[in-house]
């Protein structure tokens, strides 16, 4: 019997194989950030401003190992780097991977309940405004999509503080929760950090949906002038099952493909939304690196940026081989 | 001369026709001559913006300040006026490097399909997934600490550059795909022409209008990538923008004492220039790919 191998199978381990490789490109490039510049990348790493103790100066040189031939260097950077060993964060005067550690889950809640609400509305407004192309609905929501996409993101939040912090007290300004209180029961608690997440999370989903909504938009307008859907329409089918068995299917492969670049916007905006409602996460912590010159911090925070997105990009990959037809049903 | 020109301007005044009927484009290159306008003229300016008058501070919109002031006493109008020259300024030169840098690996990656091509698809591919906020951040923060004598206005602008070309040359690098199939092409390699002459001469004009739709998405891409690089704490504070107007307001307050007109205009401009530029590339696109072109059965 003659084995081959399920397309799924290869198709998986070849997005694998190069997701691999542009993590193993983020870690060079990290690398080099500091060695290429003019100066010591030891004394780069400490904050100015700092007493330098001649015994810290040494201690960063044999951690970064800067004594020894490039190669060398590189090659304990890319270990270091896989056992998550970041170095020391001045700042917080504590290895760089545990104050990440320390802050990341307060991240994932935020960009992953923003995220679910903006796909769930954004592809299935962008579809309906797709089909009705050149329609009123189709006029709004991309007149929507366009204005959301031109807005700065911390000034949305700015604007939101604003309104339903400062001027109609709604809602607390930011932080995850009432500082110093202590909660009666669990309701009470859940009720204080949800009431913290309305805003960033509001921020940060009008940003991703409209990102969302424009890319499916403009796939199903994309996929409407194909022939197969004139086809479709002279079978006969009704107008809603061309809509539902042949455009949205074949529309949702670019789309799905297209989150890729649309990750790299959402970090930025996720990293906006937090300092500006002063969240507790990553990108507050992006913040704090810049504000205090952590560079070592900093170099991580990008790290874990980069990664979570490919990471992101690779389950997209693994959605994908679900509803592309041509992987599945091979 | 006059055998190339006369063409030329037969092309841009078809050009003008079918895009003066495009009412998106038109109200985008409406705003967006109006910012530069004000650009220009920004010189008459009612006050010298970093100006400061210790009795006039905090004051919402009046007479005197049509914007009101901020709390170290200047007037918030000319600031706008002021900023609206370096947003462009900033937009438009980081836009230049971005472009060319993308057209000319978009054009590479394309034509050399092999072993140059497969490489720079990975280039592009890395610069596409990579997340560029965070990105820029490292790239402006490592260069500003390195005492480089380069102002930290131009590191600015070098990194929106050399981090924002990626989308351009995924769109190029597709469109050479198949231009150079195309028969002319293979004429002119039939009559001795050389790969960077075929490149020049024959398929960059034809991904011009690409190119040119890009440019434009990308200045708006690069002002916001301005903005928030300044919120960030990382653009120059000598120099007045609507981000450091906003990097100011925000460090002092402004949101907490509800002084909505230091925090409102900027934000209202950035948003109005974006989305000019935005509109104007969109229409170009538009006009320049048939299928965007709606169809009427």
């Amino acid at each position: 019997m003659k084995r081959t191998l399920r397309p799924r199978i290869v198709y998986l381990t070849k997005k694998a194989a190069y997701a691999l490789i542009t993590i193993l490109i983020v870690i060079i490039f990290n690398f080099l950030l500091f060695r290429v510049m003019p100066g010591d990348p030891a004394r780069l790493l400490i904050p100015r401003g700092h007493n330098i103790d001649p015994a810290l100066i040494t201690r960063m040189r044999t951690f970064y190992g800067i004594d020894k031939p490039l190669p060398t260097q590189l090659l304990t950077y890319v270990v270091q780097t896989f056992q998550l060993d970041f170095g020391y964060s001045f700042y917080y005067k504590a290895p760089v991977g545990q104050v990440i550690g320390a802050w990341l889950p307060n991240t994932l809640v935020l960009v992953g309940i923003s995220e679910t609400i903006a796909i769930l509305l954004g592809f299935s407004t962008g579809a309906i405004a797709g089909w009705k192309r050149g329609k009123k609905f189709d006029v709004i929501a991309t007149s929507f999509g366009l204005t959301a996409w031109s807005i700065p993101t911390f000034w949305l939040g700015v604007v939101l503080i604003m309104a339903f912090s400062v001027q109609l007290a709604i809602f607390p300004v930011g932080g995850v929760r009432t500082i110093e209180m202590n909660y009666a029961n669990v309701f009470q608690q859940i009720q204080d950090v949800g009431m913290h997440l309305v805003l960033p999370v509001v921020t940060l989903t009008l940003v991703s949906f409209a990102e969302y909504l424009m890319i499916m938009r403009n796939s199903l307008v994309d996929v409407m002038t194909e022939d197969f859907v004139l086809t479709a329409r002279a079978k006969g089918l009704s107008e809603q099952q061309v809509l539902r068995d042949h455009v949205v299917p074949n529309a949702l492969l670019p789309s799905v493909t297209t989150i890729a670049i649309a990750l790299g916007f959402i970090v930025g905006g996720a990293l906006q939304t937090e300092i500006i409602f002063s969240y507790p996460g990553i990108g507050m912590l992006t913040y704090m690196a810049i504000e205090f010159r952590d560079y070592a911090l900093l170099q991580a925070l990008f790290f874990i940026d980069a990664v979570l997105v490919i990471l992101a990009n690779f389950a997209a990959d693994i959605v994908y081989t679900y509803i592309d037809p041509r992987v599945k049903l091979q | 001369m006059k055998k190339t020109t006369t063409p030329l301007l037969r092309t841009l005044s078809g050009f003008w026709t079918v895009y003066s009927a495009n009412k998106k484009g038109v109200i985008g290159l409406a705003l967006v001559v109006f910012f530069f306008a004000v650009a220009a003229l920004a010189n008459f300016a009612p006050f010298d913006p970093s100006n400061v008058d210790p009795s006039r501070t905090w004051l919402p919109p009046n007479s005197v300040n049509w914007f009101g002031t901020d709390w170290f006493g200047h007037d918030l109008f000319s600031q706008m006026i002021l900023g609206t020259r370096v947003s462009l300024f900033v937009g438009v030169f980081a836009t230049l490097i971005s472009i060319v840098i993308g057209t000319m690996t978009g054009l590479l990656a394309g034509y050399y399909v092999k072993r140059l091509g497969e490489l720079l698809e990975r280039v592009i591919d890395f610069f596409l997934v990579i997340p560029y906020l965070p990105l820029m951040i490292v790239l402006v923060a490592v260069l500003e600490a390195t005492e480089i004598p380069i102002p930290i206005l131009w590191i600015v602008i070098f990194v929106i550059g050399i981090t924002g070309w990626s989308g351009t040359a995924r769109i190029i690098r597709s469109q050479v795909l198949t231009v150079k199939e195309r028969q002319f092409v293979d004429r002119a390699r039939t009559i001795g022409a050389g790969d960077v002459r075929i490149m020049i001469k024959h398929i960059l004009p034809n991904v011009f209008p690409l190119v040119f739709a890009n440019a434009v998405l990308t200045v708006a891409g690069s002002v916001l990538a301005e903005v928030t690089l300044d919120f960030l704490g990382l653009g120059d504070v000598t120099t007045i923008s609507w981000g450091m107007m906003l990097h100011f307001a925000l460090s002092n307050s402004a949101m907490y004492r509800g002084a909505w007109w230091w925090l409102l205009p900027p934000g209202v401009a950035i948003v109005i220039l974006v989305m000019g530029f935005t509109l104007i590339g969109y229409s170009v696109e538009e006009i320049s790919n048939p299928r965007l072109r709606e169809k009427k059965f």
